[in-house]
């Protein structure tokens, strides 16, 4: 994404990725989703969830209830694309820079915002999991 | 009787309901405006018809922090397919916001064939009507209007400072920890911050958000708009009264409620707002 320079390029390709959205699945969350989960200051009202799989990385989830909410779709796609699968304490060191690199000119302050927190989010949950492998490896 | 006569505003043309606009996709008189805050909106789709406005490229001056020009505007107006005899009628995210700030420009040119599509958006959406991706392009028009005229609709600094001198009336539509300066900016993102936190002296503090019903995005009715404005707040309607948030695009929403919905005579949008007002050096600021 750093690398397209176009703006309707990059727009193309962020609607790309949101058409590909996929909420949570009921099996992880089911509505009215727990707010512990929800993403602060997102307007697109989106919620996240990491869970961890066998080999100790994570799987990330998310929902987006705004159906305006195709920045926050399109973030999504591609925080499951790039992050699911790495180690949590990988993902805690994710910068919310990347919102700026992915959005470009598409971004305002206050979708800036929102989009920022939906990485906090993730590295907040990371550090969740990270916290609790530290602790399950304590008490083994 | 339409769906937002019913509410009793003193200007109800102004407004009109989507069942509205779904029927006057095709109108030939009518063109539909979508003007976002998320600029990727248009684009993963739109109301059939529609033309993107977008604030930054089409209605902003691209080196001075001012709007467009005469010239500028007749262009944007030609490219859309637009004459003086059509309706405009926008919408978009944010319940409007942008909608509003178009609208509002619009009126600086003085277009007043302008409307605005009640609950916005995600109105639209939540009734699960028509969104396509296809782009119409309409025959270009010959456009012709006079210079941008600022003295009616639009407050500059040296004005809003004489307003505060002469303790007159203004609405800080803002957030509250924006108001109280607690918030400054957005962490790491400083482009629409200040370095002062706080409100203009005697500002009131009325959330743009109470003009909104959140369950339908609808804008409230005139009764619920005079209990917040009038009764709660005490604004006068015959009172000169300036408007103002960051940047003047919640302002303008606000601006929108009290001329046109709540009939108030004399009200302005300060659109350098806070984002001025704070980096500005030697004028006074309450906390």
């Amino acid at each position: 994404m750093a690398m397209v320079s176009d703006e309707s390029e990059r727009a193309s390709f962020l609607i790309s990725y949101a058409d590909r959205f996929k909420e949570v699945p009921p099996d992880i969350a089911r509505r009215p989703f727990a707010e512990d989960h929800r993403v602060p200051f997102c307007e697109s009202d989106a919620f996240a969830w990491a869970v961890p799989n066998p080999d100790g990385s994570l799987k990330f989830y998310f929902a987006v209830e705004n159906p305006s909410g195709v920045s926050a779709k399109a973030l999504a796609v591609i925080l499951d694309k790039t992050l699911s699968g790495t180690r949590p304490e990988e993902v805690a060191t994710v910068s919310p820079d990347i919102v700026e690199k992915i959005f470009r000119q598409n971004i305002s302050m206050g979708k800036g915002m929102g989009l920022m927190s939906m990485v906090q989010t993730v590295k907040r949950l990371a550090l969740r999991a990270c916290s609790q492998s530290s602790l399950l490896q304590d008490l083994a | 009787m339409k769906a937002t006569e019913a509410r009793t505003y003193a200007h109800p043309d102004v407004l009109v309901a989507t069942s509205w606009v779904a029927t006057n996709l095709e109108n030939p008189k009518v063109r539909i405006i979508e003007s976002n805050e998320d600029t990727l909106l248009y684009s993963s789709g739109h109301i059939p018809g529609a033309v993107h406005v977008d604030w930054t490229n089409d209605l902003n001056d691209s080196v001075r922090r001012d709007y467009i020009r005469k010239a500028g505007f007749e262009s944007l107006m030609s490219r859309i397919g637009v004459t003086a005899d059509t309706t405009v009628v926008f919408y978009g995210d944010k319940n409007n916001w942008w909608a509003c700030y178009a609208f509002w420009v619009f009126q600086l040119f003085g277009h007043t064939r302008a409307k605005v599509m009640d609950g916005g958006r995600v109105k639209w959406e939540r009734e699960r009507r028509m969104l396509t991706r296809e782009v119409r392009q309409y025959p270009e028009t010959q456009y012709k209007v006079q210079e941008r005229d600022d003295s009616v609709n639009r407050a500059f600094r040296d004005e809003v400072l004489k307003h505060t001198e002469l303790k007159l009336p203004l609405v800080d539509v803002r957030s509250v920890d924006e108001y109280t300066g607690k918030r400054l900016h957005m962490p790491d993102y400083p482009n629409e911050g200040a370095l002062r936190g706080g409100h203009i002296p005697g500002a009131k503090h009325i959330p743009w958000s109470r003009a909104i019903n959140p369950e339908t995005g609808a804008f409230r009715s005139a009764d619920e708009l005079n209990q917040i404005y009038l009764e709660e707040n005490r604004l006068n309607p015959d009172e000169k009264i300036i408007a103002y948030c960051r940047i003047g695009e919640r302002s303008s929403h606000t601006w929108f409620v009290l001329k046109y919905l709540l009939g108030f005579k004399n009200v302005k949008n300060y659109d350098g707002s806070w984002t001025e007002w704070g980096n500005l050096v030697d004028v006074p600021i309450e906390k």
